[in-house]
């Protein structure tokens, strides 16, 4: 028999702790190679919580891309656990859990941009006027209402990489995987899109897994940073944002802002022998 | 002032470069230049006959023209001149009844039948081997060798065999001969379709995968559209490819009928002039038909969206 008190604090406890979205124990990757194995993830422990925004950070090699393709289950792992909304990342990809953002829009040609968010939706059976309702909503989300008749050679490469954002969300996942979605693109509209995916989280209140190797990104967006090192691939350090929730881009210039920049710089440094 | 000098600078100095830029001035050059080369082939192939006719004739004296002009006109010439033919695909064209067996348009018909079934069925199988190839390892590993062994037999000699073969099974007419062009026309296309069922870059599989997309949908949505201009480029070389498998098949049936046929009673009978409008007859036929599918290709893509 509880008592009110102590269901009140356990309720309490689990607002604070609430069931992680991403959960992952002791995890290695191993690629067979012909050069004998590459060990591309060792012993990764790491739990995203729900609405979080977490960026994955490090040099080329740390495997930062390889972790997100284990939580999209298009890796799987060699040793240890990892659980995605509670069930393993196959089953969760098969729930559809998750919308992925690739580096590169990754837009049909043949098809307009609305034909484009609409793709995922046409696989999963939904009805005409489901899909057309999710298109609206989607494009007007990442600013892209009136082009829905346009093809994607017609759009600049900022706005492509906003339409398959669209088509990532239009799934209506609580979890947006992103693997350095606005690498190709020039430093103003990266600024310009990283003020509009924070506040595209902070409306929608998804979980976010982004991968970057911009440090002012990784600390402008995100509630925890994981700092990677390469060799074999293995977390060096988890910091969690003392920034406000709410974020513009002026914050950059502040003190709070530049010492997690600084101490991201210093894990990757650590992390990494710049003389190999 | 400096957008303007920009805008308004001199483009084609000489009238020549604007005569040049489009495809009608390139293409009649070249044409002309057929034309003048075929005239002084013939006149060279033609000459030592008609030497020898003068000689027969005892004139050993004859004005240049005169024996140019001669050389051009011969009954059955080594060479025949441009007009000969020209003329002789009017009286057969024009002139002649469809109906007619001496009508070209009648004989090209009868090919064009067989081209069209045999490229239809040829696509047809091309597409299928080439699905079953991209989507069993197994398949890839066992069928691909024999596809291309298939086109190194040459087709000259496995032509008749397939016609008697066929004909003793108790199928003859139009099937035969459109099978010889399937065997020809389905290799591109198989080729063509592996190349662009497998064209997809991995991050649109990826996306696929990341969707749940079943084996088929992952076939009708990205695959099946990505192949399609290389559908298209396939079918332009299965096309020309089929009507030479119309013409072969048509030289061992005893010549009843058909381009193939005029072909074959003009070179038993030593009509050069009826050979030539024959073959320029087949070109023309080919090249319309692939001409034909470069529209289809055109307003297909265009209304896919591909075309810029």
């Amino acid at each position: 028999m509880l008592t009110g008190s102590e269901i009140e604090d356990g309720l309490e406890d689990a607002m604070r702790h609430p069931d992680p979205v991403i959960d992952i124990a002791k995890l290695s990757l191993t690629f067979q190679t012909n050069d004998g194995p590459v060990h591309a993830l060792s012993d990764i422990d790491l739990a995203i919580e729900p609405g979080d925004f977490v960026s994955f950070i490090g040099p080329s090699g740390c495997g930062k891309t390889t972790l997100l393709r284990v939580i999209a289950d298009l890796e799987r792992p060699t040793a240890g656990s990892i659980t995605v909304n509670g069930v393993s990342p196959e089953q969760a990809r098969l729930n559809r859990a998750y919308g992925y953002v690739f580096q590169a829009a990754a837009l049909y040609p043949w098809r307009s941009i609305a034909k484009n968010v609409a793709l995922p939706l046409e696989i999963m059976g939904l009805s005409r006027a489901e899909q057309d309702a999710r298109i609206k909503k989607n494009l007007e989300l990442v600013n892209l209402a009136g082009f829905e008749k346009k093809y994607p050679w017609q759009l600049s490469g900022g706005m492509q990489q906003r339409a398959s954002i669209a088509r990532a969300l239009a799934v209506e996942p609580n979890l947006l995987l992103m693997d350095e979605p606005f690498g190709a693109l020039d430093e103003i509209v990266r600024d310009h899109l990283n003020d509009q995916l924070h506040q595209l989280w902070a409306k929608t209140n998804k979980t976010v897994v982004f991968v970057t190797h911009s440090i002012p990104e990784a600390v402008y967006l995100s509630t925890k940073i994981v700092v990677l090192c390469p060799r074999p691939g293995r977390v060096y350090d988890v910091i969690d944002s003392t920034l406000p929730r709410e974020r513009t881009l002026d914050m950059r210039e502040s003190e709070e802002f530049l010492k997690i920049a600084h101490r991201v710089r210093e894990g990757l440094k650590a992390g990494h022998a710049y003389d190999d | 002032m400096t957008d303007i000098s920009l805008s308004s600078s001199p483009r084609g100095t000489s009238p020549f470069t604007g005569l040049m830029s489009g495809t009608t001035g390139p293409v009649a050059v070249v044409v002309l230049a057929i034309f003048a080369i075929w005239y002084v082939a013939a006149v060279g192939l033609n000459a030592p006959f008609q030497q020898e006719l003068f000689e027969r004739a005892g004139r050993a004296d004859v004005p240049m023209n005169e024996f140019v002009a001669a050389t051009l006109a011969q009954d059955r010439p080594v060479l025949p001149a441009p007009h000969q033919v020209f003329i002789e695909i009017y009286e057969t064209t024009v002139e002649k009844n469809i109906t007619s067996k001496r009508s070209l348009i009648y004989h090209s018909g009868i090919t064009l039948s067989s081209t069209l079934l045999g490229f239809l069925l040829g696509t047809a199988l091309g597409i299928l081997l080439a699905v079953g190839i991209v989507h069993s390892r197994v398949l890839d590993k066992s069928l691909m060798p024999w596809v291309i062994t298939s086109q190194t037999i040459p087709i000259l000699a496995i032509a008749p065999m397939i016609i008697v073969v066929l004909n003793a099974v108790g199928i003859s007419g139009l099937l035969p001969k459109a099978m010889i062009s399937t065997y020809l026309a389905f290799f591109p296309v198989t080729v063509g379709m592996v190349k662009g069922l497998r064209s997809p870059d991995i991050i649109h599989m990826d996306l696929m995968h990341t969707y749940s997309a079943t084996r088929l949908q992952t076939f009708l949505k990205l695959r099946l559209p990505y192949a399609v201009p290389y559908l298209f480029t396939s079918m332009k070389i299965g096309m020309a490819a089929s009507l030479v498998g119309a013409i072969v098949g048509e030289l061992p049936t005893g010549a009843v009928a058909g381009l193939g046929a005029r072909l074959l009673a003009g070179s038993y009978y030593g009509q050069t002039v009826q050979i030539w409008s024959a073959l320029l007859m087949a070109a023309f036929l080919a090249g319309s038909l692939v001409a034909l599918i470069g529209v289809m290709e055109k307003i297909t893509l265009k209304r896919m969206g591909m075309a810029r």
